[in-house]
């Protein structure tokens, strides 16, 4: 029995512990917002958030989260309120949008930790996530834009305290 | 264009009342009773407007949005003559039905940058009969002359100015009426709401939640997962296989041989592909197996040294270049590419006992219902096709060897089955960009102008791959029997590799440059690799080779390449007005930064007109950064601009990709790379400053998805020679290769 919170709520879970945490989320769970690209932690599609940190759920088997704090892209916000879903959404940055929810997590982990990152700081918290499409320039502007944002300060905030706070141990 | 009413629309009464409005972009009007039996009791109409009596206005697009902004763009079309708001219309998937063919294509599919250039009449032509018939209703409910009322954003106004109905209202009236084709009136470009505007994407919202839905997020009662494993050299099959240590592990469901190896089927995908470690399988060993690159190098080599079938033949090469004041030579190659979309390939496949339906990522609905329809030995009408949101196409998706997977295994199971491949599948799984050898030769006059030209193009066919593959059976009607259209597949593959088609030399033959003595040739070759169509096709390695030879041509003759091209171009007003706007925007000739230098390319493809300059330096460990790339583009009306330059960003960021990165090899007769490691994608930190600029165009639209990225690895290649002054001829521009 694997337990861990998702997006606040507590799931426990029979599954082989050496399941990756990516497909206990969209198989088990039916969670498919966090995507399979890669397998190997390359790519960065199936990015999602573990005691508030940026993690490649793809190569995480789930034995390893027990008792942790997930968010995924589901958690991010309702109704698209997070401010890098909106700065998203004012760039029109998704083309395919198959890499989006795994960019939008790497961005909210870089926001929780450096609120105005510059063009060297979005590189690096960036560079680990692929688009195809190239959608690349349109991610930093967005980035940028909610970063610019003051309420992104306080959402990122409070998605800070929402995988610390519900936290078990 | 004119369209009588027959050939272009078809009004009819939706289930529950309603209007129903059909656009047959191939102008074949299929019979009403074809209709029924494709949609059943539940209508379910495809690239129609539905217009529901509760006001609900749906429009079932027939092309698959795979990024390139179709559900936006399409939609726009449609609301514009509609006279409806955007945001308030649902946007659906069409099923495939033979009603939606593509007219350029002859089949259901979305490519060769042909959306909006085949839609931009015919769907703004449905709205507005669509408008006008609920005009009419409503002149009969008021007792008006329809000539007294308008629309305003979903409904018919009285001339009072007070009343009005919503179309809903309308919609049961409006479909028994009939409408003179001659009084549909499209709007005039000053009257466009939409049209060149940059409306936000309709998908967006969907795309930064996580909840748009893709082929591998399909979820059924009782679904179960399987992993393929494929001959690990192409052309192999399976010789024996055992199965009984996998069949015994947690979750698997079955174990079947299917026609490309191998499927294991779970309750999950990790549990089948876990299982895949232990079946094991004695692949024959097919002639293939043991090529590796260096012979299939070798052989292009040799091939370029054969004389070709001439593709063309103007004035007197021979004549010209012997007497030519300056003369030069080159070769230039460039490597197998893979797609690599995001999304990996899959495909969710139920198959019963009387009817199949596909849940996929495709780009192609005509060959995915007529394969499945083959394997299940079903009519057409029997596979419904259940489009999804493709996480990336690029052509990879033309291709349905994931569906016919999906339908065999689900077929051999009795039981809903959704295929996943791993990222090594797709990789090493690829139909890939073929490689291709050019061998240029000009002969400049006393002003260094090129007099004679000569292109020997060693290359092989994408056609003739994909008809052996299935794609024609796409074609067929639905009565012809699947073993024929198999047979027909085979037979036009032949007939292909034995004619020239165009589309492995597209951009090759018919140059834009005056140049008045011209040959060209082509020799074939014919490697078991798969081969499909890569983003931008034969453009995307005759524009390297033309664009790159120009340039040294302009080297020779000590002139700046930019006005070098211009004076060539001189009777060729779009591609002249892209190249100077690009030089422009990039100001060409003004100082460039140190340590830095600026190449140019132009390019035209699938109707538009592009030209782009780069900007590059060497950065310390010898590889090549792009700082920025400037670029016009000429692609007719602009329906969305803004989907217009992300297009262009995403062309020439895939462009730019190949030219910097992207190599696929031949090893032991599979291929070498197998995930990201070894077949790296440009990274955020990689990608330079792209500023792109439209040309105002009243010329009917052409195509956007795909002509932005031909330009970019000359514009690259072209720069790196400016500052370095040793000329690359071969991709990708790898540090090894620009040190060698």
């Amino acid at each position: 029995m694997v337990t861990f919170t998702l997006n606040g709520e507590q799931v426990a879970l029979q599954i082989d512990p050496e399941t990756p945490l990516l497909w206990a989320l969209r198989e088990q769970l039916k969670s498919t917002g966090t995507k399979f690209g890669c397998g190997k932690g390359l790519c960065g599609a199936c990015t999602v958030h573990i005691n508030g940190s940026a993690m490649r759920s793809c190569i995480t088997p789930v034995s390893s989260i027990n008792g942790m704090a997930v968010t995924t892209i589901e958690g991010l916000s309702e109704s698209n309120s997070n401010p890098l879903q909106q700065a998203w959404i004012a760039e029109n940055v998704p083309q395919c949008g198959y890499c989006q929810s795994g960019q939008i997590m790497s961005a909210a982990a870089l926001l929780m930790k450096n609120p105005n990152p510059d063009d060297e700081e979005i590189n690096r918290a960036m560079s680990g996530n692929l688009c195809r499409c190239g959608t690349y320039p349109r991610i930093r502007r967005a980035i940028h834009r909610a970063a610019k944002n003051a309420a992104s300060l306080e959402s990122a905030q409070n998605v800070r305290a929402d995988s610390h706070g519900k936290m078990t141990p | 264009m004119s369209l009588n009413r027959r050939d272009f629309l078809k009004v009819g009464a939706a289930s529950g009342g309603g209007l129903l409005l059909s656009v047959a972009l191939s102008g074949c009007e299929s019979a009403p009773e074809d209709d029924k039996s494709w949609a059943g009791d539940d209508f379910i109409p495809a690239a129609w407007i539905r217009i529901s009596s509760d006001n609900a206005i749906t429009f079932y697009i027939d092309r698959s949005e795979m990024g390139q902004g179709v559900s936006t763009s399409l939609p726009m079309l449609l609301a514009e003559e509609l006279d409806v708001v955007l945001e308030t219309v649902n946007v659906e998937f069409a099923p495939a039905h033979p009603r939606f063919d593509s007219p350029r294509l002859f089949m259901m599919m979305t490519g060769g940058s042909t959306s909006i250039a085949e839609s931009f009449l015919p769907m703004r032509r449905a709205g507005a009969t669509a408008r006008l018939l609920l005009i009419n209703a409503a002149a009969q409910r008021w007792g008006l002359d329809s000539s007294a009322c308008t629309t305003n954003k979903g409904r018919v106004m009285h001339p009072d100015g007070q009343q009005s109905f919503h179309y809903g209202e309308l919609a049961s009236l409006a479909s028994t009426l009939s409408v003179d084709e001659n009084k549909v009136k499209l709007k005039l470009p000053s009257e466009y709401h939409y049209i060149g505007k940059p409306i936000p994407r309709l998908d967006n919202e969907i795309k930064v939640n996580g909840r748009a839905g893709f082929g591998i997020d399909q979820d059924l009662p009782g679904l179960l997962v399987g992993v393929v494993i494929r001959s690990p050299w192409f052309g192999g099959f399976v010789s024996s296989y055992d199965a009984e240590n996998a069949k015994v592990m947690g979750g698997v469901q079955g174990v079947v041989p299917i026609s490309s190896g191998i499927a294991v089927v779970a309750d999950s995908y990790w549990q089948a592909r876990e299982a895949t470690k232990s079946v094991i399988i004695e692949w024959d060993k097919a002639s293939f197996s043991g090529a590796n690159e260096g012979d299939l190098r070798a052989e292009m080599q040799a091939l370029a040294g054969e004389k070709g079938s001439k593709l063309l033949d103007i004035g007197d090469f021979e004549g010209s270049f012997s007497s030519a004041d300056k003369t030069l030579a080159a070769s230039y190659r460039v490597p197998y590419l893979a797609h690599a979309t995001m999304e990996p390939m899959n495909c969710t496949a139920r198959v019963q006992k009387d009817h199949c339906d596909i849940w996929v990522p495709t780009q192609a609905q005509s060959s995915a219902q007529a394969l499945a329809a083959g394997i299940c030995g079903f009519k057409l009408e029997q596979v419904a096709v259940h489009t999804t949101f493709l996480g990336g196409g690029f052509g990879r998706r033309a291709k349905q060897d994931f569906v016919v997977e999906a339908v065999e295994t689900s077929k051999a199971l009795g039981k809903p089955v959704k295929i996943i491949w791993s990222r090594e599948d797709d990789m090493q799984h690829d139909y890939y960009r073929p490689p291709a050898v050019s061998v240029l030769k000009a002969g400049l006059d006393s002003n260094g102008f090129p007099q004679a030209w000569f292109h020997k193009m060693v290359n092989t066919s994408v056609v003739a791959d994909s008809l052996e593959g299935g794609l024609l059976a796409g074609m067929f009607p639905g009565w012809v029997p699947y073993s024929l259209k198999d047979l027909g597949g085979d037979l036009g593959a032949k007939l292909v590799r034995n004619t020239n088609e165009p589309i492995s030399t597209e951009g090759g033959v018919d140059i834009p440059y005056s140049i008045p003595h011209q040959r060209v040739e082509r020799v074939k070759f014919n490697f078991p690799v798969p081969l499909g169509f890569w983003r931008s096709v034969g453009h995307s390695h005759t524009a390297f080779m033309i664009e790159s030879f120009i340039d040294e041509l302009a080297h020779l003759a000590e002139q700046d390449p930019f006005q070098y091209r211009l004076r060539l171009l001189k009777n060729k007003p779009r591609h002249s007005a892209v190249l100077e706007r690009a030089a422009a925007l990039a100001g060409w000739g003004a100082q460039v930064p140190a340590g830095r230098a600026r190449g140019v390319a132009q390019h035209s493809s699938f109707g538009s007109y592009v030209a782009q300059v780069a900007e590059v330096s060497v950065d310390k460990s010898g590889g090549l950064r792009v700082h920025k790339v400037a670029c016009a583009i000429d692609c007719g009306q602009v329906v969305n601009p803004d989907i217009v330059v992300a297009q262009m960003e995403s062309a020439i960021i895939f462009g730019l990709t190949a030219a910097l990165k992207g190599e696929i090899t031949i090893e032991n007769g599979g291929v070498k790379q197998s995930n990201f490691h070894d077949y790296p994608l440009l990274r955020i930190d990689e990608v330079p400053e792209i500023e792109v600029s439209i040309i105002d165009s009243t010329e009917m639209p052409s195509g956007a998805g795909e002509p932005g990225t031909p330009p970019i690895a000359p514009a690259v290649a072209n720069a790196f020679f400016a500052l370095s002054g040793k000329r690359v001829r071969e991709l990708p521009l790898s540090s090894e290769v620009l040190g060698s």
